[in-house]
């Protein structure tokens, strides 16, 4: 009777468990990552001795990390707004730019060669030209970060646009609508899912436009930070400008990830193995 | 017949591509009568799938024309329900909202066809799956959502190619059972087009046999069985006779060989 009982509360038990664990999985195992390396990197450091000017250990990265937050946090707003700035601009010039692209063959006859050979370019061979026409401030820093991320955006949004079924479009013709309607209704969202590839793509080129500008001339920003600190052989403040950087960049990627979620819900879901079909 | 609904005179479809010439559809007269369902039976690639684009106004024609109620069609004609073989549904709208999808483009009001679109899923079955998502379906399950969404603005003329075609045997026949008791309850004109003689034969009050490309009517076939049909009828020695004959216009064009 009693282990009848027992049965039965594992029986229950277990498949509840079982799905928080697997909830958990996803954000368990990069934190689990990231502490064994970090464990590791400490372990060498200290064990081999090396040198906090050729590589500071994780603790003193943290300790800088802590005591110059003031300075990181001022600096992370000002490469924060590089590459947004330069973001945004991408997604307002690189969507509609893809639009025309397939619904104006005029403009990808002239416009298209000319994008793609643009982009055989180096960017960061012609950031120092855009320093020199706008100055060492924010505009070249974020005309830099545009001119590296607005190219995916360009593509995937072609690309979305051009893979709509062509019965689709003839079923909402025949309701009468419109070129416009058939751009709403079903190309434009059809497209959404490669659009947000796109953004993603752009989002951690727009990050690197903002350093490259930094680099080339600036006297703010976390690029500048790293240029002064490896100056002085602050080894120890590189790494933490660098962590900054990367955290700035994650999280940057991730509210792209959500805003995504909240927008293709349906494209989301679709792809999740989980889901299945009836 | 009764009054005719859609005229075909003299159509004909070229398409041409830089080096290639391509005639798809060959000079054909045709009416469709009011209330009529017809079905267009061929090989595939004879040009049965371009017929319906001409009459649906989705393409011009290089010859001839299309009148429906006796006027011209020059662009989309949009008094109609087209259903394609695939099903055409919109990946992000909810079954409902796939079904409302004509009433949005054509802004009507979307609270008065709610109602009719709900009781247009339930009359195929799907009452409940409302909110479902197409990924959520089977393909039986979309295509009859695709079915809803071409009648829910009750249009007078229902144009559809091939719509059971990537479906299985056994789903197949239950829809060919759903599209004939809706045909028996609102009469609306029909255009099915079909590469299955079964299917073409046990819906239709008209056969229309295609031959291979290019594209013409070869027979024209009156169906003179009772309604409802049942599946079994399929069997009965009046529905051999007329599949026969189908069959013998696919032998006459080469397209089967039995030793």
């Amino acid at each position: 009777m009693s282990a009848e009982r027992a049965d039965a509360a594992l029986d229950t038990d277990a498949p509840a468990s079982l799905a928080w664990g697997a909830r958990l999985a996803p954000y368990l195992c990069p934190v689990v990552t990231v502490l064994g390396l970090i464990v590791a990197w400490e372990t060498f450091t200290r064990a081999a001795r090396i040198s906090r000017l050729l590589l500071p250990a994780p603790s003193d990265i943290a300790a800088t990390l802590a005591t110059s937050l003031p300075l990181l946090a001022h600096m992370s707003v000002i490469t924060a707004s590089e590459f947004l700035l330069g973001f945004a601009l991408s997604v307002v010039v690189g969507i509609p730019l893809g639009a025309l692209l397939v619904h104006a063959r005029p403009v990808e006859l002239a416009v298209y060669p000319l994008l793609v050979a643009s982009q055989t370019i180096p960017k960061a061979a012609i950031a120092p030209i855009f320093v020199v026409w706008l100055g060492a401030g924010l505009t070249s820093k974020v005309l830099i970060a545009f001119t590296i991320a607005f190219f995916p955006i360009v593509i995937d949004t072609a690309v979305g646009l051009r893979a709509t079924p062509p019965e689709v479009v003839n079923v909402v013709r025949s309701m009468g609508a419109t070129p416009l309607q058939v751009f709403r209704f079903v190309r434009l969202p059809n497209a959404l899912p490669n659009i947000f590839g796109g953004l993603k793509v752009a989002s951690t080129l727009a990050v690197v436009g903002a350093i490259v500008g930094e680099f080339v001339s600036a006297e703010k920003g976390l690029g500048y930070l790293v240029l002064v600190a490896n100056g002085e052989l602050n080894t120890t403040l590189v790494f933490a400008s660098v962590v900054t950087l990367s955290i700035l960049g994650v999280v940057f990627y991730f509210l792209l990830e959500l805003v995504e979620r909240s927008v293709i819900r349906w494209h989301v879901s679709a792809r999740r193995p989980e889901t299945g079909t009836l | 017949m009764t009054a005719p609904f859609v005229t075909l005179d003299g159509v004909e479809k070229t398409y041409r591509a830089p080096g290639r010439v391509l005639r798809a559809l060959d000079r054909t007269t045709f009416t469709l009568g009011r209330g009529e369902f017809v079905s267009i039976v061929g090989p595939s690639g004879c040009g049965k799938s371009t017929l319906l684009m001409l009459i649906a106004g989705l393409i011009p024609a290089t010859a001839g024309a299309v009148a429906i109620q006796g006027e011209r069609v020059t662009r989309p004609y949009t008094d109609v329900g087209v259903v394609f073989q695939q099903d055409a549904l919109l990946a992000w709208r909810s079954v409902l909202d796939n079904v409302l999808l004509q009433i949005d483009v054509r802004r009507l009001p979307r609270r008065r066809y709610t109602e009719t679109a709900h009781a247009l899923l339930a009359r195929v079955g799907l009452g409940g799956f409302e909110a479902y998502y197409p990924s959520e379906l089977s393909g039986g399950m979309r295509q009859r959502v695709a079915l809803c969404r071409a009648l829910v603005h009750d249009p007078p003329l229902l144009l559809m190619d091939e719509p059971f075609g990537a479906l299985d045997a056994l789903t197949r026949d239950q829809m060919v059972l759903d599209l004939q008791r809706l045909w028996l309850e609102e009469r609306k004109t029909v255009l099915f087009i079909t590469h299955s003689i079964w299917e073409a034969i046990f819906l239709a009050d008209r056969v229309v046999v295609m031959s291979p490309r290019p594209g013409r009517i070869a027979a024209v076939l009156d169906v003179d069985l009772p309604r409802p049909r049942r599946l079994a009828h399929r069997e009965s020695p009046e529905f051999g006779r007329y599949a026969a004959e189908v069959r013998e216009h696919f032998r006459a064009f080469g397209l089967l060989t039995e030793t």
